[in-house]
């Protein structure tokens, strides 16, 4: 049953202020509000500016996760200030009290308050953010399986919050990239049976340097998200359908490179980096180093080789030899690729269907990427 | 000073629409929102949109619901437009991309919503109105040469020349604090209601009734602004929505004693009646001593019998909203919810076009009133009149423009919202705080003026509400910038909710008959000889003035009202 109404208590809130017309740097100030502890930070927020300082500069608007107004990062991770209890945040933080803070990767206007148009919004427009569907409309609604309408509310469902933008490790590191949410958006249409553009889509976000495969993999995006959209997993299903389904080679080089990544695991159960930059370039298998793309690659990567080297981020006998791993266990890892490369389709693992991820095996929901193209 | 042929005032599904529809028409068209577009307060639609698109199903089965619903105060003129349009703007969204979910042969799916006799509403999983909100700024962007916008503007005023004509906004662009005056040939007011007079509501902060506000001001009448709706499954922690989806897929209420109470009140429909029926049964039980919870506030919404599988695909959102602002798995066990303030019925009286009596003054959505939805609006005809009258108003403005020039400039009208700004940033710190106005506003509101009324109750609101008008002359802020000044703005908001509550309360007074949202304890039976009318109310000097206007009827003549 419903929890029991727990008694309001005292949370202290650390927030990161910003006057862009004060001429002065940001400063932290602190307010300690009265609420119960299962009430979210931003109704914390709400106190404090309606009793406290009314200047306090957070957008917000429905107070139920789903116009996607407050992304904050609190205690430095990205999230919703009003999907966030205080308790929980209380003890998420270091010494206390709750920490709020702007977004990152966008520019802070004032306060709490990010400049999403510089950045989110801009990424988004990249993507060709609208169904492409110029024939002839039918006079009733287009017949689509079932099954692909349900899937694509998964990325129907961002709420454009700005959370994945704001802890993307590749973003910061190459701002040009297009990004989690702009990606996620792309494959709502990607995935859309009525869309009729969809492999030029795909061309397009495998060739551009910053599309899909600048993703680093690192489930930033996936563990800020609140709305479960998972925008990596997103990105991969994008990539599956481009280079597996739709044999997209990008002039990148980061197909291959996936194909290679797989294949060398399979070899050796381990990655072998010495063998990933020939095969990528050269072909996807040993004789991929006698390719002359691949010894001009090699040569150009040789300066970061010897920086790994040299900060002993790898030793010189792994990066020429490579790994090796008992036998019994290589066994073991190709039983896997048996496995999964037996399925007669691909499962395509859709969160928003499954819901939980205890209950994955009797929902989940197996879509064909080419399945029901326009009709 | 940036000038179009069509100005639209909200970005939520009625101000989207519009912008499309007058693009479409050929004429230049602005949008201006105070928030971003996709904040409107549309996203928060859940359940779906009604349209009578199975074969099946007739326009005229939805017109009649939806005649019914209302309790015979909505205008059938009007309703059996938005009825009988509505299977083709479906059809249209879909077309335009709007994801919505299937049956097994691929068509579109239905399900069943209050207060309608078949299965009508579609929908996308329980976020249909963020759904096609997203889709319409999708639409925005591929259209952005014809359609300008101006995202985060707040409109602090609206534009009449000498023969009382609107010709365009001012507006504060909340980012740089500038001022500007946007000129219009015609402007359409589509944003929204103003929930936000109630504390709590399912509404966003945003809420304000900001346009309603805007039109009285300048002279346009309000109509049926005692019809409040009450949603019967708001949560109890903090009145955030539970879609009535869930009782359509087939979810259940309870009273303490484990009774499914509808059976008494609504035989036929029973979880399924109206809106303003389901709420007062629930206040019934809770006022008799069958609440449930701590202090006997709620009722139960027992959301287990509908399969564990389909809610997650089907109600997800709520699924969410249980487990992160109630702590329960409401696929598990049942919920804790109470009637709680979520729509107005009322607004700016507007013509089938939008068109206010005010020449060159549109309205569309929430903000209007046509009336379709007359003394209680049904679940899903919401989202169905902000597409239908947007895009008819959007039309109608568009093609009016195409016929005149464009207004001359004034600056008297910016020069005195400067200075209304500069006053309130200077206000001394004598007063009341904006904040503390607003939460009596609220606080008020929904102890008197709410699912049961009386006499007695609405005098004290009445009274309340003039003395929190006195007070927010004076009332002060902290915010003294001008970048992102949401403080003042606030401030500007608060006066806005002033004049919808008033305008709400002394139609309440008025209305001495039970009808549709409206009901009074001291006179609770409908009264159709006396009471089959609208009641407007207009500026007069410095107070609300109430006048009446017919109810049209054209096929369905009024008759007794049983779920």
């Amino acid at each position: 049953m419903a929890e029991t109404h727990r008694p309001p208590e005292e949370f202290t809130l650390r927030m990161r202020r910003y006057d862009p017309e004060s001429g002065e740097a940001p400063y932290w100030d602190e307010h300690t509000v009265e609420l119960e502890p299962h009430r979210s930070v931003l109704e914390g927020i709400l106190q404090a500016k309606a009793k406290f300082d009314g200047s306090i500069g957070i957008r917000c608007s429905c107070r139920a996760a789903i116009c996607g107004s407050c992304g904050v990062r609190i205690n430095g991770e990205p999230g919703l200030a009003c999907h966030t209890h205080l308790d929980k945040a209380r003890a998420s933080s270091k010494d206390g009290v709750i920490e709020v803070e702007p977004m990152g990767n966008m520019p802070v206007i004032k306060d709490m308050i990010v400049d999403m148009d510089a950045v989110h919004w801009k990424k988004v427009q990249r993507v060709t953010p609208w169904l492409i569907n110029e024939g002839p409309q039918p006079e009733r609604e287009h017949i689509v399986p079932r099954e692909s309408m349900v899937d694509v509310t998964q990325t129907m469902a961002c709420i454009q919050c700005g959370a994945c933008v704001s802890d993307c490790l590749a973003m910061e590191v190459d701002p040009g990239f297009i990004g989690p949410a702009a990606l996620a958006k792309a494959y709502r249409f990607v995935g859309d049976p009525r869309d009729e553009e969809q492999r030029e889509r795909l061309v397009d976000l495998s060739e551009d340097p910053q599309g899909i495969y600048d993703c680093t993999h690192c489930f930033k995006c996936v563990e800020a998200c609140p709305k479960d959209v998972n925008p990596m997993g997103q990105i991969m299903r994008l990539r599956r359908i481009a280079g597996a389904d739709q044999h997209i080679n990008d002039q990148n080089n980061g197909h291959r490179h996936e194909e290679t990544v797989v294949t060398l695991i399979k070899d050796y159960g381990l990655l072998h980096e010495a063998e990933m930059i020939p095969r990528s370039y050269g072909g996807n298998s040993w004789f991929g180093k006698f390719h002359p793309a691949a010894g001009k690659e090699l040569l150009s990567s040789l300066p970061v080789a010897i920086r790994g080297v040299m900060k002993r981020k790898v030793s010189l006998k792994i990066a020429i030899f490579g790994h090796s791993i008992p036998k019994q266990d290589l066994k073991a890892v190709q039983k896997i690729y048996e496995t999964v490369e037996s399925r007669p389709e691909r499962y395509e693992l859709n969160l928003y269907v499954s819901g939980e991820d205890e209950e994955v095996e009797q929902t989940q929901v197996a879509v064909g990427a080419e399945e029901g193209s326009a009709q | 000073m940036p000038s179009h042929d069509v100005l639209i005032i909200g970005a939520g599904l009625a101000g989207q629409r519009a912008a499309l529809a007058a693009a479409q028409a050929g004429a230049s068209v602005a949008i201006v929102s105070k928030v971003h577009p996709v904040r409107s307060h549309s996203v928060a639609a859940a359940g779906g949109i009604n349209a009578a698109i199975n074969v099946a199903d007739d326009w005229k089965s939805h017109a009649y619901d939806t005649v019914k619903g209302s309790d015979f105060l909505g205008d059938q003129d009007a309703i059996e437009i938005m009825c009988s349009e509505a299977p083709k703007e479906v059809m249209h969204l879909e077309h335009m991309g709007v994801t919505f979910h299937r049956n097994d042969d691929g068509e579109l799916d239905l399900r069943a919503f209050g207060g309608a006799s078949m299965k009508r509403t579609a929908y996308v999983a329980d976020i249909t109105g963020q759904a096609i909100l997203h889709v319409l700024y999708e639409q925005l962007m591929k259209h952005h040469e014809q359609i300008d916008r101006y995202e985060e503007w707040f409109v602090t005023s609206l534009l009449q020349d000498d023969s009382g004509c609107c010709r365009g906004v001012v507006a504060r662009d909340v980012r740089s604090g500038r001022m500007e005056v946007l000129k219009a040939k015609n402007v359409i007011l589509a944003c929204g209601g103003a929930g936000q007079v109630y504390s709590p509501t399912t509404n966003a902060l945003i809420v304000t009734g900001d346009g309603i506000a805007q039109a009285y001001r300048i002279g346009a009448p309000l109509m049926d602004m005692e019809m409040v709706q009450y949603h019967p499954t708001t949560l109890v922690e903090n009145g955030l929505l539970i879609t009535e989806g869930a009782r359509g897929e087939g979810a259940t209420l309870l009273n303490s004693e484990g009774e499914r109470f509808m059976e008494k009140y609504a035989p036929n429909k029973m979880e399924l009646a109206s809106r303003d029926v389901v709420s007062r049964a629930e206040q019934t039980e809770i006022l008799e001593g069958r609440g449930v919870g701590a202090h006997g506030e709620g009722i139960y919404l027992d959301i287990t019998k509908v399969p564990r599988k389909r809610t997650l695909e089907a109600l997800r959102e709520i699924v969410n909203i249980g487990k992160d602002f109630a702590g329960v798995d409401i696929t598990r066990e049942p919920i804790m919810i109470r009637p709680g303030q979520h729509y107005i019925m009322g607004g700016v009286k507007t013509d089938v076009n939008g068109a206010t009596s005010i020449e060159g003054l549109y309205a569309a959505g929430e903000v209007a009133c046509v009336s379709v939805h007359g003394g209680n609006r049904l679940g899903a005809n919401s989202l169905l009149d902000t597409l239908i009258f947007g895009r008819r108003a959007g039309e109608h403005a568009a093609a009016r423009a195409a016929s005149m020039g464009m207004p001359a400039s004034d600056d008297t009208q910016l020069r005195e919202d400067v200075a209304t700004i500069d006053a309130i940033i200077a206000r001394p710190r004598t007063g009341r705080r904006v904040s503390e106005i607003k939460q009596e506003l609220g606080e008020t509101m929904n102890q008197y003026v709410a699912v049961y009324r009386d006499q007695e109750g609405l005098d004290k609101a009445h009274e309340v509400v003039k003395r929190l008008k006195e007070e927010s002359e004076s009332a002060y802020i902290d915010d003294k910038g001008t970048v992102f000044n949401q403080d003042v703005l606030g401030a500007i908001e608060l006066g806005y909710m002033l004049d919808c509550a008033e305008s709400i309360v002394v139609a309440a007074i008025e209305r001495t008959e039970s009808r549709g949202a409206q009901f009074r304890t001291d006179f609770p039976e409908r009264n159709d000889d006396e009471w089959l009318k609208h009641i407007d109310i207009s500026l007069n000097g410095n107070g609300p003035q109430v006048s009446y206007s017919p109810v049209k009827i054209t096929q369905w003549q009024p008759e007794e009202r049983k779920y």
